[in-house]
């Protein structure tokens, strides 16, 4: 138990590092772009005067090093910055997003497990056609690109069969029905290519489990399959599915960028798109912020996962 | 379920079913000899200029002039597609050979010398290693601006990691041979055991890698141009084609589905060839 505890507080602090070196390159996002960046964000017609003014409010009149502390000094008390075309608290703009990435991030991963998990099992354990078949999912899921399967969707659902929306967004608050009637194309766009990876995954671990010779002992000791795939294969290929869910929310949070943009979804990933394309520089650096770290916090809670689920991993000896 | 007690333990065999890889190879590499030549003979080929806009055409459907339909702004649909073709190839292509270039030196230097060498390169490389393909790049073009080579060299960046790490893994296992030991002890140095013995046999599982990740780097690059951060407009990308049409998909959709299924058949040729190579050069799994 004490080992435990130590890995897991080794690998809390394995998080400052990560999320310190984060924190640096995102603040250096707006130091580094060639040229007078604050010229760059206000444009050609800008004074003298304009220019002065916005680069001292961003801070960056002052060296290096204080920029960096008076900015994630800033951060930590909760004060993100304005952004500054809209002029709008960047705090409360992100509180507006994230739930948005959340609920599609979510879903779809939600959605990946439902449908991978258990092919990924009938495909280990199945006959010829069934291993066929996911074979031939994985292919397609891992080669079309989801924009494309998103366009597809598109055409079908919103165009010929007209029963879901091609795009837009409402709150779940305001209409619950709604949001998920916008939510549907979205999801299924991002969740086939997760729930390729998984089902591979999947396959690959409990297939090998499937080969050990405890199960043919189990076998032998008459226990059926059922038992023996949910009690004790899937049991030992958690940790290498679960490993993967978590190295898969950051494609999806990746890939979130472009189904937000391309469904118009009022995301974080499209908060950053946008923020590129007119150079606001405080918008871009706060959704990368966000989304690394919800990538670096997801991380690390699949660690822990991964550890409770496989003991060994704790003493460092691993699956 | 319950049914598969019976079956023979056959049936309980990992993975998939063992096809030729010369199969893989052979139908990708048809694939993308046909691509790669539709890409460099695109001013022979293309039907019409790829950015002459024709108000009369706007939108107009799939016909004998104009195959693949017109665009919003009357522009030939097909035209378009083998030229932006060609960008995003030349784009993904060439970042992929750029970090495989920066990867081998990297990957063997690591792998051969181990201790502190492995170490920095190693570590150094993690930290890119960390954060989401897609992500990274985007944070990239945040700083050095939108634009065809910024996203080449976002994603060639991205990809080093990755490449460094198989070459490096394959390394290992080439450097503990005993021709490697005995081309030592006969006098030979470093750079010489490296270059002659080592770097030739541990260069397979990169080459594959490399295969399979040009299939992710053309996602990469059009789903960044299709943000408009990779190649911009007027020049034809596939990705830029699909933010094109994106507003009257559901009118023209054939603005829309032929860039996009030139994409799938492009990344299809990548998969088939490096799943292919992969069975032949890297039996090991080294890549994996």
């Amino acid at each position: 138990m004490s080992r435990q505890l130590g890995f897991i507080l080794r690998r809390l602090l394995l998080t400052i590092p990560m999320l310190f070196v984060m924190s640096v390159v995102v603040f250096l996002i707006i130091r580094l772009v060639p040229g007078d960046p604050v010229r760059t964000m206000l444009g050609f017609r800008a004074t003298d005067a304009n220019v002065a003014e916005l680069r001292h409010r961003l801070g960056l009149d002052q060296s290096l090093l204080d920029q960096y502390l008076g900015w994630a000094g800033a951060l930590l008390r909760g004060d993100l910055g304005k952004d500054i075309v809209s002029h709008a608290p960047l705090a409360q703009l992100l509180a507006q997003r994230l739930p948005v990435t959340f609920e599609l991030t979510g879903l779809s991963m939600l959605l990946a497990v439902l449908v991978g998990v258990p092919l990924g099992v009938r495909a280990a354990t199945g006959g010829r056609w069934i291993k066929r078949l996911t074979e031939a999912f994985v292919i397609f899921g891992i080669s079309v690109p989801d924009f494309w399967l998103g366009i597809m969707l598109v055409l079908i659902f919103a165009g010929t069969l007209v029963i879901l929306p091609p795009s837009g967004y409402v709150p779940f608050a305001t209409d619950p029905v709604g949001n998920l009637r916008y939510m549907v194309l979205p999801v299924l766009t991002l969740a086939t290519g997760e729930a390729a990876y998984i089902l591979r995954t999947t396959r690959g671990a409990v297939g090998s489990v499937m080969n050990r010779p405890f199960i043919t002992f189990l076998r032998a000791k008459g226990i059926g399959t059922r038992r023996i795939i949910f009690g004790h294969a899937l049991r030992n290929a958690g940790p290498s599915i679960v490993t993967v869910i978590g190295i898969q929310v950051g494609v999806l949070l990746g890939g979130a960028i472009i189904i937000e943009t391309m469904f118009a979804l009022p995301g974080v990933g499209r908060l950053v798109v946008t923020g590129i394309n007119q150079r606001n520089y405080p918008t871009v650096q706060v959704g990368i912020l966000a989304i690394a770290t919800i990538f670096i916090v997801v991380s690390l809670i699949t660690d822990l996962v991964v550890a409770w689920l496989d003991p060994r991993v704790a003493d460092g000896g691993g699956t | 379920m319950t049914a598969t007690a019976n079956l023979p333990a056959k049936s309980l065999e990992v993975g998939t079913p063992r096809r030729s890889p010369r199969h893989f190879i052979l139908l990708g590499g048809l694939i993308l000899a046909l691509l790669a030549l539709v890409a460099i003979a695109a001013p022979l080929i293309a039907p019409h200029d790829p950015e002459s806009v024709d108000v009369h055409r706007v939108l107009g459907a799939p016909d004998l002039q104009h195959p693949f339909g017109s665009d919003v702004l009357g522009r030939d649909v097909a035209s378009r597609v083998i030229y932006g073709l060609r960008a995003s190839l030349l784009v993904s292509v060439s970042a992929v050979l750029a970090s495989l270039i920066l990867a081998v030196p990297l990957g063997l230097l690591a792998g051969y010398f181990g201790r502190w060498v492995d170490s920095t390169i190693s570590r150094t490389l993690d930290l890119i290693l960390v954060f989401p393909a897609m992500l990274l790049a985007v944070t990239f073009i945040a700083i050095l601006g939108p634009g065809s080579v910024i996203a080449a060299l976002a994603i060639a960046v991205i990809y080093l990691p990755i490449l460094a790490r198989v070459m490096r893994t394959s390394t290992l296992i080439v450097a503990r041979n005993d021709y490697v030991a005995g081309s030592r002890a006969r006098g030979a140095s470093h750079l010489r055991v490296l270059v002659t013995h080592v770097a030739p046999n541990a260069f397979g599982p990169a080459i594959v890698q490399a295969s399979v990740l040009s299939a992710f780097a053309l996602q990469l690059e059009a789903g960044l141009s299709f943000l408009g951060l990779g190649t911009q407009p007027p020049t034809p990308s596939l990705g830029g084609m699909l933010a094109d049409g994106r507003e009257v998909l559901i009118q023209a959709p054939w603005v829309e589905i032929f860039p996009g299924l030139v994409i799938v058949v492009a990344v299809l040729g990548f998969t088939f060839l490096g799943e292919g190579l992969r069975r032949i050069f890297d039996p090991r799994g080294v890549g994996e």
